[in-house]
């Protein structure tokens, strides 16, 4: 009779609490994990440690009063979340949009997906034990918030983007500046690439972990890096266009035939690598076309929507971000809804992780970039 | 060591009790070798291992203890004794407490048998290698005694996974030795180190790996082998900070979690010694080290007769060129700690019997093979 040992051995399965102070549960979340020794036979994902009741307080708040909470739905990645909401707004109350106030949400946005990217990068890194490409990322994410510092004077919630417009117009040479950082930037991507993402260990450690196949990433609703880090052709900024998306150039990042396995967490790193060339290409685009003229338009300072309600999807750097507003014809939100990428990444987790090995955990749950804030709102 | 003592004491005019001298010498020894080698030993490593670090990561490192920060390993030192010593209330009291001194004596231990210049050696003793080894594995105690006795599944896990890393890595690492033992037909670690000299070697080297293509396999494996054994970067994972906590030492902290550091950055120390010692000539000195021994250096003022009696000027060539090398291959290690990232438990394994074991057998067989040929 064929044994793997184990019949012989009495084996006991364990609870593991990871978290929530735990090193790589990015933030404040906990993993209840039923282990047999180090294999994962179950991963509950505890949620709520960072609850504030975001959606809640929006119904309290006017609609620009709720602007600086969308900040803090997601620390890295703040301006799109600005923008989301305010599109969500602009749209169901029919405002118009200044042109020039386009351009420059899209540049932020932009700027904004690749910072956030690089903390995804390296913080995945910094999880598989090597310290110094993080260090890295976060050298070249100083730049970016040193050039939103210049432009609307806070480094991490920026509050930049405004109902109808944005806050603040750029302040001299700030564009000149800011093709200085994207002509620095791609070669550093390369000296990150050199360090890290072709090393060796690192890739054996992220090949065919964490495989998701596309039926089961579009089943458990997963969105953004993670749904195309699947092999999903799939990108709200082409397939359900906002602001001035459709008159960009650039590519969806769809990984095909990498190392590994389709799906696996090497996949989903390099959607994000990717992701960032094209980020500056966009970037460059909207640099170069920017039109001259307003950047806010005429919006009432007590603004009231019409009866109804919108559900809007745009592309935050974890996916698709979703506002579902309810309005009664108030001052203020009927009931407002957000939908992101996190938590969806986190219901999948006990599919993916189950049979794999605690490091493994670490490995997928770092190659989902999962922000705390924005799973528990 | 003894006869440098016999030396000494001749030298001071002291004359008492053989025993008592004896007693009075092993606390004496045992304190410098703690006070004096042991703790500045890993302290500097900390400090060189945080400005490596704060250069790769394009940041500063400790910058503000008097001269660039270079006595901020005092400071943590003292830190570390001040702070309070937290025992948990339901951790297993005796093991929790001990571990850590097993695991620092597995380290201080192993400084016995360095030989840091001709004649200047703890012990030179005749099973040197194997006493290293043997007391070596005393740390390997004390980490699945701190894991267990921690009530910590974090520190389980981590008194586990060393457990199963440090038994497997010993057996390359005993490969490396045995190619080492088989070329120069000694256990005694001056012998080694003698024999690696004179010969066709350039500047009076002659290492093994040099001689015989098979130690060189053999420096490899034991290099990469000791690594894991101290848990070193890219195997370090019983403490794997990301995965499991801080490990073994997760719930220790003051001075048993500074001792737990201190043998960590000590092992360092030690295994770039004994790589120097066994595969790359230890204390020779190229070019000048008969003209050292020659020369008559009593016309010194003050300390000629001394330099004179104990030969000094060459062994402390010898053992600053000893000292040369093994800084080398520390900092070769504090780098790798700053460059990769973390192998996998399993994949640790895999490398270990798929790789290094049938590698080091037949580098064994290779060296027997190239001694009878």
């Amino acid at each position: 009779m064929a044994t793997d040992g184990r019949e012989c051995i009495d084996t006991e399965e364990m609870y593991l609490s990871m978290g929530p102070q735990h090193p790589s549960t990015h933030g404040v979340i906990r993993f209840i994990l039923r282990t047999d020794s180090e294999i994962v036979q179950e991963c509950r994902p505890d949620v709520g440690y960072l609850h504030r009741g975001i959606e809640k307080l929006a119904e309290g708040l006017t609609y620009q009063q709720f602007l600086p909470y969308t900040d803090r739905l997601d620390y890295l990645a703040a301006l799109n979340y600005n923008l989301g909401w305010c599109l969500t707004v602009e749209r169901l109350g029919g405002l118009e949009v200044a042109r020039r106030s386009e351009y420059l949400r899209v540049i932020t946005a932009e700027l904004t997906r690749i910072a956030s990217h690089l903390i995804a990068l390296g913080s995945l890194s910094l999880d598989m034990g090597a310290s110094t490409p993080f260090t890295y990322c976060i050298r070249e994410r100083e730049f970016i918030n040193d050039l939103f510092e210049e432009l609307c004077g806070n480094r991490l919630l920026y509050n930049y983007v405004r109902i109808g417009g944005v806050s603040q117009d750029l302040p001299v040479r700030w564009d000149q500046r800011c093709l200085k950082f994207l002509d620095y930037f791609a070669p550093r991507v390369d000296e990150f690439n050199d360090l890290i993402s072709y090393q060796k260990i690192f890739i054996h450690r992220l090949i065919d972990v964490g495989v998701i196949s596309a039926e089961t990433a579009i089943s458990y609703g997963l969105v953004g890096p993670n749904l195309r880090g699947s092999g999903v052709d799939w990108d709200l900024r082409r397939d359900e266009p906002y602001s001035i998306y459709p008159e960009l150039d650039f590519k969806v990042c769809v990984p095909r035939g990498l190392r590994g396995t389709m799906g696996d967490c090497y996949h989903r790193y390099w959607v994000r690598i990717w992701e960032m060339g094209e980020s500056a290409k966009i970037i460059r685009q909207c640099l170069a076309g920017l039109p001259e003229g307003e950047i806010i338009s005429r919006v009432p300072k007590s603004l009231k929507l019409p009866k109804g309600e919108l559900y809007l999807r745009t592309e935050a750097p974890r996916g698709e971000l979703g506002f579902h507003l309810v309005s009664d014809g108030g001052k203020t939100p009927y009931r407002v809804k957000v939908r992101n990428g996190s938590f969806s990444s986190l219901a999948i987790m006990n599919e993916v992780v189950r049979g794999l090995m605690i490091p493994d955990v670490v490995a997928v749950f770092g190659s989902f970039d999962v922000v705390a804030p924005e799973v528990d709102r | 060591m003894q006869q440098f003592t016999q030396n000494l004491l001749e030298y001071l005019g002291w004359s008492i009790n053989e025993t008592l001298a004896l007693a009075v010498l092993l606390v004496l020894a045992a304190t410098v070798i703690v006070l004096f080698i042991s703790l500045p030993i890993a302290g500097i490593l900390t400090f060189a291992e945080r400005k490596v670090a704060g250069h790769a990561q394009s940041r500063m490192g400790p910058n503000r203890v008097l001269g660039h920060g270079f006595f901020q390993w005092a400071a943590d030192g003292i830190k570390l004794v001040l702070k309070e010593d937290i025992i948990p209330a339901k951790a297993d009291q005796l093991l929790f407490r001990y571990a850590p001194y097993l695991v620092v004596m597995g380290f201080c231990g192993t400084l016995v048998c360095i030989p840091f210049a001709d004649l200047w050696i703890g012990a030179d003793l005749n099973v040197g290698m194997l006493y290293v080894m043997a007391i070596g594995s005393l740390a390997t105690a004390g980490i699945i005694m701190s894991g267990w006795a921690s009530n910590n599944k974090w520190s389980a896990l981590g008194g586990l996974r060393a457990a199963a890393q440090i038994i497997s890595y010993e057996i390359p690492t005993g490969l490396g030795v045995l190619v080492v033992v088989l070329m120069s037909q000694s256990l005694s670690l001056q012998t080694i180190v003698e024999r690696q000299g004179g010969g066709w070697g350039i500047f009076g080297w002659n290492f093994w790996p040099w001689n015989n293509v098979f130690a060189t396999i053999a420096s490899f494996i034991y290099f990469t082998a000791s690594l894991a054994e101290i848990n070193r970067t890219p195997f370090d994972i019983p403490e794997a900070e990301s995965e499991l906590v801080s490990g073994y030492n997760t719930e220790y902290s003051g001075i048993r979690f500074g001792m737990f550091f201190v043998a960590e950055f000590g092992n360092v120390f030690v295994l770039s010694a004994f790589v120097t010692a066994l595969f790359f000539g230890g204390w020779h000195v190229p070019f000048i080290a008969s003209w050292l021994q020659e020369v008559d250096w009593s016309f010194l003022p003050l300390i000629g007769h001394f330099c004179e009696t104990f030969d000094l000027p060459y062994r402390l060539a010898g053992a600053t060129v000893f000292m040369l090398k093994a800084t080398f291959f520390m900092f070769f290690i504090l780098f790798l700690r700053w460059t990769l990232p973390r192998v996998r438990v399993d994949q640790l394994m895999e490398m270990n019997w798929e790789y290094l074991v049938p590698i080091g057998i037949f580098s064994v067989l290779g060296t027997a093979l190239w001694m009878l040929v």
